[in-house]
């Protein structure tokens, strides 16, 4: 169990360090001066070269590049040069409403993902399987900005019960949730349908079944268990993807968090913000995929096994 | 597929296709009037659907309906074209990937792996702010950031095939990767390719559409339906229509391509 978890952790910090250099090599080509974008255009060229020199940009693109990787690994992902605030600062003052958002949007879309999968699944090949495979299909194709916007012009504007955006309690949260949940919940409901179909037709459900015990209970006592296993994997790195910031629900909500903080770098060519920003989320990813394996680890001894030897 | 003949999913789904082609090809014919100028009195004020304008016209007195027939050219254009070169990429470097092994196997995988831990709609608007907002730069940056799936199941794939005995049969005749890549292992990929390229198109539409709700989409005058509905939220209050009917064809478009990959992909496993 310690080599697996070393390896992963080896594996995860190998990633992130390839995922750093292309940020950076990104950032690079950005067409934006920013000592122009710090001091103006009419700046006289002594400004601009002290300015070029504090931010090390008159050195070597492998020093930069060194230097920038040894204040993000003690956490200082630099200022931003728009908003001259600590980035490390501003992502952290974002992450609250975003966090609440994310787990809020993962929750309702996991209790209705798998309510959704296990019917379809106990009535395999009828019509409410079938009513439920175009539903599900029909919620994982609507773009998540018009169903964010079609939710504000039925609940806000036409029933008057939430408000039209921004955060303010937990009025506010459940258009924004749904917005995010519905899509999610469609696509675990069909996972998990395939699943359980492939779990059904094995050996010890039938023996299960052969031992007197009914469909229902076969599914939700022994089925189940084994079908929800690649939940988890979907599940976590979605809840990463979500934690890093949704760019889209938040534009249409006005939602003050991380997604909203990245869309303005990037239109401002803020580029220690956007580079912040691409590296948290990409943090929270390989994270995210160390706690799926061991997670699923723990959960499933035949992989923990198999992994050992 | 597979001889059991093919199902309702995957003939509504290719009829809607079929649908949104038709729309697209002749939208000069089908579109009532011209979807770049005033058309309505109503100037400066959103119209309400009529008999003469069934979906309204804009703040600019364009009939919407129009637009949204005009925007079927572009949302295509770009759907296609980024899902071919999506599985363009995906497919030489799943190919590569599985059939070789190794090394090669290994690096082309790490970078796979870091690509997908980049967040994909960030990266997107990144690179096309830099290119700056064009047909051609939305198509080229929607393809490099979605290719990494299409590069996994291939690879998968591909390492399944590669170790058949007929593979192998070939390979003992002295073939060389050249030919058994693509006469033996190709060929067998291919059904899955299918699959991908059609759920492939789905999400590259919907990543295309979001670009252009984000102001990042192909530059006006020409009509997107992301755009249509980011230019409808200033005015949602009074006229839901300018957004109702762009998000409601981008649903259609979606969703014809997810009919049509989930259909093929459940008679395969059927």
């Amino acid at each position: 169990m310690l080599v697996f978890l070393v390896r992963r952790i080896v594996f995860g910090a190998a990633v992130l360090l390839g995922t750093s250099i292309i940020t950076f090599l990104i950032a690079f080509v950005i067409p934006a001066d920013p000592a122009v974008t710090m001091a103006g255009a009419k700046a006289d060229p002594q400004t601009l070269a002290t300015i070029r020199h504090q931010l090390d940009l008159d050195q070597p693109l492998y020093v930069q590049y060194a230097r920038y990787l040894d204040r993000a690994v003690h956490g200082d992902l630099g200022r931003s040069y728009i908003r001259r605030e600590s980035v490390t600062r501003l992502i952290a003052s974002r992450f609250p409403a975003t966090a609440v958002l994310a787990l809020s949007a993962m929750a309702v879309s996991l209790v209705l993902g798998i309510a959704m999968g296990a019917v379809a699944a106990a009535y395999r090949g009828g019509a409410t399987d079938n009513a439920l495979l175009i539903f599900s299909l029909a919620l994982v194709s609507m773009p998540v900005f018009w169903l964010g916007t079609m939710l504000l012009i039925a609940g806000g504007l036409y029933l008057r019960s939430f408000p039209l955006g921004g955060y303010s309690g937990p009025l506010s949260l459940v258009l924004p949730t749904l917005t995010l949940a519905l899509g999610s919940a469609g696509y675990y409901s069909r996972v998990l349908h395939t699943n359980l179909a492939e779990e059904m037709d094995r050996d010890y459900v039938r023996t299960a079944r052969g031992k007197g015990l009914s469909a229902t209970s076969t599914m939700l006592k022994h089925a189940m268990a084994n079908a929800m296993l690649p939940l988890v994997t979907l599940a976590g790195l979605d809840l990463a993807g979500l934690l890093s910031g949704v760019v889209l629900t938040e534009t249409v909500f006005n939602w003050p968090g991380i997604g909203r903080l990245a869309f303005e770098a990037i239109f401002n060519l803020d580029i220690p913000l956007v580079m912040g920003t691409v590296l948290f989320s990409a943090f929270l990813i390989v994270v995210a995929n160390l706690v799926v394996d061991l997670l699923y680890a723990w959960l499933d001894p035949r992989i923990r096994l198999s992994e050992t030897v | 597929m597979n001889g059991r003949g093919f199902g309702k999913l995957e003939i509504a789904g290719a009829a809607m296709v079929l649908s949104l082609v038709i729309v697209a090809v002749f939208a000069p014919a089908l579109a009532p009037h011209d979807p770049t100028r005033a058309v309505a009195a109503t100037y400066g004020d959103p119209g309400a659907p009529s008999l003469a304008f069934p979906m309204g016209t804009d703040q600019l007195g364009r009939d919407v309906l129009s637009r949204i027939i005009y925007g079927a050219r572009i949302s295509l254009t770009v759907g296609v074209a980024a899902m071919a070169e999506t599985i363009v990429i995906g497919v030489l470097i799943g190919l590569l990937s599985g059939f070789f092994g190794g090394s090669v196997d290994f690096l082309l995988m790490r970078f796979t792996d870091v690509m997908l831990t980049l967040p994909a709609l960030l990266l997107a608007m990144a690179f096309v702010a830099i290119l700056r907002p064009s047909l051609f730069s939305i198509l080229l940056v929607i393809g490099l950031v979605s290719w990494t799936q299409v590069a996994r199941v291939v690879r998968a794939e591909t390492l399944s095939m590669s170790k058949r005995d007929f593979v192998l049969a070939a390979r003992a005749l002295g073939a060389p990767p050249a030919r058994l890549i693509t006469r033996h292992v190709l060929p067998n990929v291919l059904p899955i390719i299918i699959v991908m390229a059609a759920l492939g198109t789905s999400s590259t539409l919907l990543l295309d559409a979001a670009l252009s709700f984000l102001g990042l989409g192909v530059p006006p005058p020409t009509p997107t339906w992301g755009r249509m509905i980011e230019e409808a939220t200033i005015y949602f209050r009074t006229a839901p229509w300018l957004a109702i009917f762009p998000g409601l064809a981008i649903f259609y478009a979606v969703l014809a391509f997810n009919l049509l990959g989930y259909g093929v992909l459940r008679a395969r496993s059927r």
